[in-house]
């Protein structure tokens, strides 16, 4: 199938582009990478009336350090994360992560703000921004705001953006030299969507740490405990957290919840 | 509608296009380029990929319109890559193909992989043509053709 018709406008700034978000007249929609909108678009599962393009705005498509956090513009794309090249206080896991995710001519397009704004549960940044606590820096017309990524997924496709918000940043604190980071999505082939992610982070110069269970039926689980970063906690622990959520009766389910997070711990602890 | 500049296989070209057209539609249909496959239109099987900017991206979920100022180049702009043509005799040698109608997305994946990842070893191979379907060879011979030129490039280098 094909979309349907509508208007396109590509905007130099995150100005004009939050002006044309505004105005009401017209069902608008951002699109960046158009990785997952494009698909949705030749499904017609989305029918916009205008389509605002943020890839042409020069803010939005710079990485920078900023005292020791790593921010990354909306626009930033996988492949970019995946080839490195950048000041990286995060120390080589954002390339990690970006590797895994779908194929190389889908990361060459697809980007991180776009990514967390879609909030697939599956999605890899949704999980792995969250373990690694970072920040969602949201613009609208009337200034900005910072969400933890925590707080920013609320449900599946669904984030705290109001109508006409863009996410314009993401600030991703470094991690301190004996951190550990540990990633993990199981998958039947390779760069597909995850069935089950474990993501692990305990950094305890910063006095964090934390576990994501990820792919689940919601926003990812968090669990902010040093023990649980340390060691497995046990398939039964899993399916606790799973407990009341559809995944929850599911034993196939949270035996591939457990795995991945075993195996995101055990990839933490060798490092 | 909406005006596009960009350039197709080297050549200049300014288009009017819908905004909903995406660029796969764009080179078959209005550059009457048609060896860039359209299968799934949704990302997902590869046919569809092409060159932007040097980049390999899926044509089919790539609006025309996104292309301003860009560089596409499709198969018919390589066929005087030395690359391509490496992989084009690799290819019908290792029985890469049967009908044909993954295959140029297929070379344009494996050209981007054996210029970026010159010491893949056969599973890193294959993860990276992973978004690349087949419905004919079982992949085997496509693995074995991009080995060829792989290790054939080793050889010339050492
Ligand atoms: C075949 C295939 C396999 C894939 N596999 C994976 C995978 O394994 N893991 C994974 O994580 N992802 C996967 N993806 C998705 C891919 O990572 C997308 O790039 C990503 O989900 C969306 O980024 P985008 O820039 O393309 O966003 P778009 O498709 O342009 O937009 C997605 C949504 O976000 C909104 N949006 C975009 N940018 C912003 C912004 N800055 N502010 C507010 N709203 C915004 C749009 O309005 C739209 O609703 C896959 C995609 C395909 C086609
Ligand atoms: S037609 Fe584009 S990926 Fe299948
Ligand atoms: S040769 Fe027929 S689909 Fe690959």
């Amino acid at each position: 199938m094909k979309p349907v018709n509508f208007d396109y406008e590509r905007p130099a700034t995150l100005q004009a582009a939050l002006a044309l978000l505004a105005n009401e007249e017209r069902i608008a929609k951002p699109v960046a990478g158009s990785q997952s909108l494009g698909p949705m678009l030749n499904l017609r599962l989305v029918q916009p009336e205008l389509l605002v393009d943020i890839t042409a705005i020069p803010e939005l498509a710079a990485i920078r350090e900023d005292k020791g956090v790593l921010v990354l513009g909306a626009c930033v794309t996988h492949a970019a994360l995946e080839d490195g090249g950048y000041p990286d206080p995060t120390r080589g896991v954002l390339a990690q992560v970006a590797a895994g995710i779908a194929y190389r001519a889908v990361r060459n397009r697809g980007t991180v703000g776009g990514s967390l704004a879609h909030a697939d549960p599956a999605a890899d940044w949704v999980s792995a921004l969250i373990a690694l606590g970072a920040d969602v820096v949201v613009a609208g017309t009337s200034g900005r705001r910072i969400v933890p990524a925590k707080d920013f997924v609320v449900g599946v496709f669904e984030t705290s953006l109001a109508p006409g918000e863009l996410v314009a940043e993401i600030r991703i604190p470094g991690l301190s030299a004996n951190a550990r980071w540990g990633y993990a999505k199981i998958c039947r082939k390779a760069g597909e969507f995850s069935h089950a992610t474990g993501a692990v982070l305990a950094d305890p110069a910063r006095a964090f740490a934390r576990a994501v269970i990820g792919a689940v039926s919601g926003p990812p689980i968090v669990v902010d405990d040093a023990k649980i970063a340390e060691q497995d906690p046990g398939e039964a622990w899993v399916a606790a957290q799973l407990a009341g959520t559809p995944l929850g009766d599911d034993a196939y389910q949270i035996r591939i919840h457990h795995v991945a997070l075993k195996r995101a711990i055990a990839a933490a602890s060798i490092q | 509608m909406k005006n596009v500049a960009l350039s197709v296989n080297g050549k200049k070209i300014a288009a009017t296009v819908e905004p909903r057209t995406h660029l796969g539609d764009f080179l078959r249909e209005q550059q009457l380029l048609t060896a860039t496959h359209l299968g799934c239109e949704h990302g997902v099987c590869g046919a569809c990929t092409v060159l932007l900017d040097g980049r390999p991206v899926r044509s089919c979920i790539t609006l025309a319109v996104a292309c301003e100022a860009g560089a596409v180049t499709t198969l018919e702009g390589l066929e005087n890559d030395p690359v391509m043509a490496e992989l084009r005799e690799a290819f019908a040698a290792e029985h890469g193909l049967q009908c044909g109608f993954c295959t140029p997305g297929m070379l344009i994946s494996a050209r981007d992989l054996v210029l970026r990842k010159a010491g893949a070893d056969d599973r890193a191979v294959r993860i990276e043509m992973s978004g690349n379907l087949c419905r004919c060879t079982g992949y085997r011979g496509i693995v074995r053709a991009i080995r060829r030129v792989l290790d054939a490039r080793k050889k010339t280098k050492a």
